[in-house]
């Protein structure tokens, strides 16, 4: 078993890392950028090194600076949560060739998968099922609309170097396809660079269903079941759940023995996800593999009581998987959100900060995965994640209601965040009949909210001029010494509590 | 004691006091049974016609939100007392409020000019930022006293834009 494990992260995964590491006893090396010296993962860690400037280019993607931390403090693993260097494969080869293991796949695993086109030639020759299309970028507009004709429209134009929505026109006829492949073009080319186009069927509503696959080093590979993660906001995941509300049984097994076929295709290691889109006949179809583990992992461990992180770093150190497919069972549901530091009334804006308050829930059925405290100051420089909350029970109902419950205790004072969103996604008939798709959040933010807010803007009016009598009576007081003037008597429960909170 | 109370732009007329058993609440002219204390500095139990909240206070500068349950309120509380000796014509908010660039970025446009009146809410300068566009407004209603940068000046997080008063 490793020595040491370096964690080349930061905020609520590098604490995720270092809490599996303190449960294996393994000692943690935490890296920090300027503005991340006080921050939780520095906090829990067994070391902590600092690693330069708060852009990350310079500090948490700065591969020379993270390895010569690793090699001073002895880690003999590094483990590099997602985003940042986590599918970087030339870090990952600079592990390798540093002597030092990285928990994660091999690095050609992550050029393999990291290429659209290379991953889409490997599945065609694995025989995996993706959306079909062409490979290559299209030639002419009647090489289109011979391409279309077959595919049956609608169809959808992408662009070969895109991503983030660019470059893509959705083409319901014929007639649209000419003016619709100039416009893609010509923004593809001004968005990459390159103006080449290619086409797919277009999936009308699709569901994004993803397999979590988990591989040891002597080549088993096993999946571990779906998650559902059609709530998006402009292609982003902002709420997921396991499993899919659409994916049975059958459907699962199916899947499951696909994502299998994708990971051994890839020789892939460790943990990965294979991502899928599905129509509304229930087809699935490879859309990517993403080579690290992911920000949603919590909800599949939840419902397979599997713990991915201690797995990953076992796998890495060479311990063979510890249990059969046979063996993994799906029990219960789990629904994640993602709580951001972002503004919903100036469209979800960052809103970095300082948060002055922190009120984090807590009782059956609620798992919170946060990577901040009361005090600590959000910084600009980095994705604005503040937090996972986690409902999960033994169905899908009780798991939201669950998760509704936590956000209701949940509060943040001094920053804006996004919970206001999930209370409203959660509370809708919509959400809860489990009819969603990549549309659905689009089509419920369109809608109006609904108001009800008169009725408790009276209490509040009251509550405000309470605040304004209490803290009239407290200042009298003066010090913390007197029983009087929370308003309660003498109660040393109430006068603790005036206390520690004066503290 | 009377209260005035401003709620999201809705005016409250309250008498509020603490008696030997309990509080005596009258809110625009209808007496409500209710009950508070301070179970931690910003957080208060309030109890009304039986009826319990968990209310949450929070304070940014000279602002102030109530939250009740998952909303929260815009909230400003006078003690006419307190008014007596102010200037007539006097506005709601507490002094000026300096409007600071949330992230660095670049200033694109200003929409009010200097002397300009201004409600709350409404937007007072465009800042760019990781390719958007982000309309900053003004917290109170007043008068835009300064601005403080030029269009197109870029500016780090904490910068001062814009001075309203």
């Amino acid at each position: 078993m490793f020595k040491k494990i370096l964690i080349a992260n930061r905020g609520e995964i590098a604490v995720r890392v270092i809490r599996a590491c303190r449960e294996l006893g393994i000692p943690s090396t935490a890296v920090y950028s300027e503005v991340d010296r006080a921050g939780l993962h520095v906090l829990k860690a067994d070391e902590a090194y600092p690693i330069g400037a708060a852009a990350a280019a310079e500090s948490y993607l700065n591969i020379p600076k993270i390895l010569d931390v690793a090699k001073h403090c002895s880690a003999d693993a590094i483990h590099p949560g997602y985003g940042f260097l986590s599918e970087n494969a030339k870090f990952a080869q600079a592990c390798a060739d540093a002597g030092i293991k990285f928990i994660g796949p091999t690095a050609a695993s992550m050029e393999m998968m990291g290429s659209k086109t290379r991953a889409r030639q490997e599945m065609e020759k694995a025989g995996i099922p993706f959306v079909p299309g062409t490979s290559r970028a299209l030639e002419s507009v009647k090489q289109a609309k011979e391409v279309a004709a077959k595919l049956g429209y609608p169809v959808m134009l992408k662009a070969a170097a895109g991503g983030g929505g660019k470059g893509m026109r959705l083409v319901h006829d014929a007639r649209e396809l000419q003016p619709a492949l100039e416009a893609a073009q010509s923004e593809a080319q001004r968005a990459f660079g390159d103006g080449e186009v290619y086409l797919e069927k277009a999936i009308l509503n699709p569901r994004h269903i993803e397999m979590q696959v988990l591989a040891d080093e002597q080549g088993d590979v096993v999946y571990l079941g779906e998650r559902e993660c059609s709530i998006q906001r402009r292609h982003q995941k902002v709420l997921e759940e396991a499993p899919s509300p659409l994916v049975d049984s059958d459907m699962r097994q199916r899947m499951g023995e696909v994502a299998v076929r994708v990971a051994k295709a890839a020789r892939y290691r460790n943990a990965g996800t294979v991502e899928f889109l599905v129509d509304q006949e229930k087809n699935f179809y490879f859309l990517e593999m993403n080579t690290r583990l992911q920000v949603e992992h919590p909800v599949t461990e939840l419902i397979t009581g599997l713990d991915l992180v201690d797995l990953q770093i076992r796998i890495a150190a060479g311990e063979r998987l510890p249990f059969r497919q046979e063996d993994v069972l799906i029990r219960g549901h789990a629904v994640e959100c993602r709580i951001y530091a972002e503004d919903p009334d100036n469209n979800y804006f960052p809103s970095p900060g300082k948060i002055t308050t922190l009120f984090t829930p807590e009782g059956p059925g609620i798992r919170l995965d946060s990577g901040v405290y009361a005090g600590w100051t959000v910084p600009v420089d980095y994705d604005p994640l503040l937090a996972k909350l986690i409902g999960h029970g033994q169905d899908r109902p009780q798991a939201i209601s669950r998760l509704a419950r936590a956000l209701e205790e949940f509060f943040v004072a001094g920053i804006k965040t996004n919970a206001a969103l999930f209370r409203r996604i959660l509370a809708d008939e919509g959400f809860q009949s489990g009819k969603i798709d990549t549309g659905y959040l689009e089509r419920l933010l369109s809608s109006e909210p609904d108001g009800g807010k008169k009725e408790t803007a009276s209490i509040a009016a009251i509550a405000a001029a309470a605040f304004a009598v209490l803290d009239a009576a407290s200042k009298a007081v003066g010090n913390g010494t007197n029983t009087t003037d929370t308003g309660a008597g003498a109660s040393s429960w109430k006068k603790a509590a005036r206390v520690e909170g004066l503290t | 004691m009377i209260y005035h109370v401003t709620v999201d732009g809705t005016e409250y007329r309250l008498q509020l006091d603490r008696a030997a058993a309990g509080w005596d609440c009258v809110l625009d002219g209808r007496e409500v049974q209710m009950d508070a204390v301070l179970a931690q500095p910003d957080v208060l139990s309030i109890l009304i016609e039986g009826k319990a909240y968990e209310i949450r206070r929070e304070r940014v500068e000279a602002d102030l939100r109530i939250w009740v349950g998952g909303r929260s309120y815009a909230a400003e509380v006078r003690d006419p007392r307190s008014l007596r000796g102010r200037k007539a014509g006097a506005d709601h908010g507490k002094g000026a409020r300096h409007l600071v660039a949330p992230m660095p970025g670049k200033v694109v446009r200003f929409l009010v000019g200097e002397n300009s009146p201004v409600e709350a809410g409404q937007g007072v300068v465009v800042v760019e930022a990781m390719k958007m566009q982000n309309e900053i407004k003004s917290p109170k209603k007043g008068v835009v006293l300064k601005l403080a940068v030029v269009e197109g000046a870029a500016v780090n997080a904490g910068d001062v834009l814009v001075i309203v008063e």
